[in-house]
């Protein structure tokens, strides 16, 4: 009745090929993001932007690269939170070699060292699959997180081995360190994670996506018709560390200001994104973003409402957090275990046909 | 999706709708009870968290008005930290002490600009003490540069004053915390002639095997550790295991707890830790605490670690606030003090023995005083040893005082790259 293709009629290809081919579901689009860009800016408040909005941003991006290595070219990694840190460290490096350089410049050229690591730890996935490439991306983790503990020029010397973000501007406009505003961070990272999951979803549907997922669904017979697997699954290394290193370096300059590698970048964050991707959908744009909103936002939702509204103890409250989302996780991968995005998927079937569903 | 996020956005509005109490002097208490470092996180919270409860219940909070402590759980994480301090600086915040090195150095540069105190009492960044640079951020009443050379001139009185030639051994945690004495440690083994190795364990610091076994190998005269939450009692068993002479194993004041000790048994007797303050439930202000706040059912906890050595500094720490607070009214002439007054009062603190047996804490802490240069405080600690078959710490040494003189060439050093790095100006002390 609301949601519906009756009457939205499509006179060229590119019309009939866009990303949400029905009038309903592009305007509702739209309208987020433009309430995203231009009226979230005007509302936002440090706890919004600190707590809320920087880790769900940072954290789709994140899951967004993991997704397109995971669940388009189907090469599984553990190796997220080591990128990360490859990312956070090349941002800090540039930093502060080159104090001149705006932000977009240091977050994308931290995208592009990534890659190139990414690519050195993908070349293993051309000769093994499954879960023996999963060990071999661990071995990055622990291999990465190790080498930015143990070598004092990747933190500049300094006696705690912290790293910390000094004050970089983009326009003139402070994005890192303390005295920034809350929606000069937010519009800079949503500006990131807007222009580039718009090249992650044409991405994977032109000929490189394609070839990934070829890949995916059978590498063999994608070789034989004619599908590189060097090229596709490096590429699919090569992109994925790209993301996955954009999204270190913005949560370290921009979200949090000062970390230590074993601490941000253990393997606890490979699995949480990890976790993301497999929530939120394998091989689904929409399902990056469900699947950071799902476990960066429900925690602090549930712990705003046990402790501040319920006013339970802050452990007990914690350790009920925990199994909550325990359980949900279960429940969701029980009941749908294509993720999140399958979820929405199904839903919109069904409103397409409600109220009449014959 | 939109639904969704608007009904997360509604619910969440609610949450952060509630209005504080009005006039309330608010101590958040970034605490962990839960996680890797737990056991050591909920001693802490709740002596913290008692000793305002006993303000409130015996003399009505401070100058008439009531203390607020406001809980949140980071389990020793720094973005969980990050979320805490955003919820809780909205609701009138005085002072946060984070008891944790990772969350400190996130809130140093955050709490400077929002213009809230830190007081992060024995961890947290050592040059903080170099007030003319961190002018938000206070570390009395001693660091962990001053734990450092504690250690070595306790080491020193032990070896009848000469150490050359000697090996000692730092087995740290692998984090900022664990990182910050080496230095430190480096200069001294120049001073005084003894060979320093540095030996990390990763976090959580439950396999610590391969670590002992080079301590086993190397045959280091005395180990320092630099541990927390389940790393300490893990090295200490493995320690024993090793049959290493516990008497030549030295903890900062973080690796000194039951906790640690208790789980290796008859073997972590004779295990040495440095202490900023007394242990033990022996002290007037606990019959105080017993009446009021335990006994009476509104204890933070279930009251069975009053007079632990984490509940201790827990309590301690609250003093120093309590205190500083204190002070503050008296700068400020008025009753509702802003964190601007705190941090005024902070750096009029002064701590002496008089004072401290007034609150009910005899000997307890060391005297200090700060000042607008020295957000140090004094420096000083003692040697406490475990009596294993007692299950009791012992206090075995007088105030031991630190190597200040090395120590302030180095947070010169190091605040000025920090000044450096953040376009500080140093402020003028005189």
């Amino acid at each position: 009745m609301f949601y519906r293709e009756a009457g939205d009629f499509k006179t060229s290809y590119a019309a009939d090929q866009q990303t949400f081919p029905i009038k309903s579901e592009r305007w509702l689009f739209w309208a987020f993001i433009a309430i995203a860009f231009l009226v979230v800016p005007f509302f936002i408040n440090d706890y919004w932007n600190k707590a809320v909005l920087m880790p769900l941003l940072i954290y789709a991006m994140a899951a967004l690269g993991l997704n397109i290595l995971t669940g388009y070219c189907g090469q599984v990694s553990l190796g997220t939170g080591g990128f990360m840190a490859v990312g956070a460290y090349a941002c800090y490096k540039l930093m502060t070699a080159f104090p001149g350089m705006d932000m977009f410049s240091v977050v994308i050229l931290s995208g592009f060292i990534t890659a190139g690591v990414g690519l050195l730890f993908g070349i293993p996935s051309l000769r093994i699959k499954g879960f023996y490439l999963a060990v071999a991306t661990l071995a990055a983790q622990f291999f990465l997180v190790w080498m930015f503990n143990k070598f004092a020029w990747f933190y500049n010397y300094s006696a705690s081995g912290q790293i910390t973000a000094p004050e970089r501007t983009v326009f003139g406009i402070a994005v890192t360190g303390p005295s920034t505003t809350p929606w000069a961070t937010y519009l800079f990272a949503l500006t990131f994670v807007f222009v580039f999951g718009w090249v992650a979803r044409n991405l994977t549907r032109g000929r490189l996506g394609r070839s990934w997922m070829a890949i995916r669904d059978m590498d063999i017979a994608a070789e034989i018709i004619g599908v590189s697997p060097l090229r596709a699954k490096l590429s699919a290394f090569g992109v994925s560390s790209f993301y996955i290193g954009m999204a270190g370096a913005m949560f370290f300059a921009n979200y949090l200001g000062a970390i230590e590698v074993t601490e941000a970048f253990g393997i606890e964050k490979s699995f949480l994104v990890l976790f993301m991707v497999i929530i939120g959908g394998l091989g689904s744009i929409l399902g990056s973003f469900l699947g950071a909103v799902f476990l960066v936002l429900l925690p602090v939702l549930l712990k705003n409402i046990m402790v501040g509204y319920l006013g339970w103890a802050t452990d007990l409250a914690a350790h009920v957090q925990i199994m909550l989302i325990g359980g949900l996780i279960v429940f969701f991968l029980i009941a749908e275990p294509h993720g999140l995005a399958q979820l929405w998927r199904v839903t919109k079937e069904k409103l397409r046909l409600w109220p009449f569903p014959y | 999706m939109s639904i969704k996020k608007l009904v997360i956005a509604g619910a969440m509005a609610i949450m952060m709708g509630g209005a504080p109490a009005l006039a309330d002097m608010v101590f958040p208490s970034l605490s962990y009870r839960t996680g890797p470092y737990g056991p050591n996180g909920i001693p802490f919270a709740d002596g913290y968290a008692d000793y305002f409860t006993l303000l409130n219940e015996r003399d009505g909070g401070i100058g008439g008005v009531k203390l607020k402590v406001i809980e949140c759980e980071t389990a020793y994480n720094t973005e969980k930290g990050v979320e805490c301090y955003e919820s809780t600086k909205g609701e009138g915040a005085l002072v946060y002490q984070p008891l944790s090195t990772g969350i400190t150095y996130q809130l140093i540069p955050k709490a400077t600009a929002d213009g809230i105190p830190v007081l992060s009492s024995g961890y947290g960044r050592t040059s903080a003490a170099n007030g003319k640079v961190f002018e938000w951020i206070f570390n009395f009443p001693a660091a962990y540069w001053d734990g450092a050379s504690i250690a070595v001139n306790h080491i020193m009185d032990v070896e009848g004053g000469d150490i050359n030639g000697k090996k000692i051994s730092l087995v740290y945690h692998n984090s900022a915390y664990g990182k910050e004495p080496i230095r430190t440690l480096e200069e001294l083994a120049k001073k005084h002639g003894f060979t320093f190795t540095a030996i990390p364990v990763d976090h959580p610091g439950q396999e610590q095997k391969s670590q002992w076994l080079q301590i086993r190998r190397d045959r280091p005269d005395y180990v320092l550790m630099w541990g927390w939450g389940v790393m300490n009692s893990v090295a200490i068993q493995e320690a024993a295991n090793i049959r290493f002479p516990m008497d030549h194993f030295i903890g900062v004041w973080w690796s000194g707890s039951e906790n640690d000790v208790l789980p290796a048994g008859d073997g972590a007797n004779g295990y040495k830790s440095l202490a900023l303050h007394g242990t033990g439930i022996d002290y007037p202000l606990y019959a105080d605490m017993k009446k009021y706040v335990i006994d009476a059912g509104k204890g933070a906890g279930d009251g069975s670690h009053a007079g632990e050595v984490l509940y201790s500094r827990g309590v301690y720490s609250a003093v120093l606030a309590a205190e500083a607070a204190r002070k503050a009214q008296e700068i400020s002439g008025k009753k509702d003090i802003t964190s601007a007054d705190m941090r005024d009062g902070l750096e009029a603190l002064e701590i002496t023995s008089a004072r401290l047996a007034e609150i009910g804490l005899p000997d307890f802490g060391a005297e200090f005083k700060a000042t607008c240069a020295n957000h140090g405080g004094s420096g000083l600690g003692k040697v406490q040893q475990w009596d294993a078959s007692a299950k009791k710490w012992n206090l075995i040494t007088d105030w031991i005082a630190s190597d200040r003189e090395l120590i302030q060439a180095l947070v010169e050093e190091d605040s000025a790259a920090y000044a450096a790095e953040n376009n500080i100006t140093p402020r003028d002390c005189n």
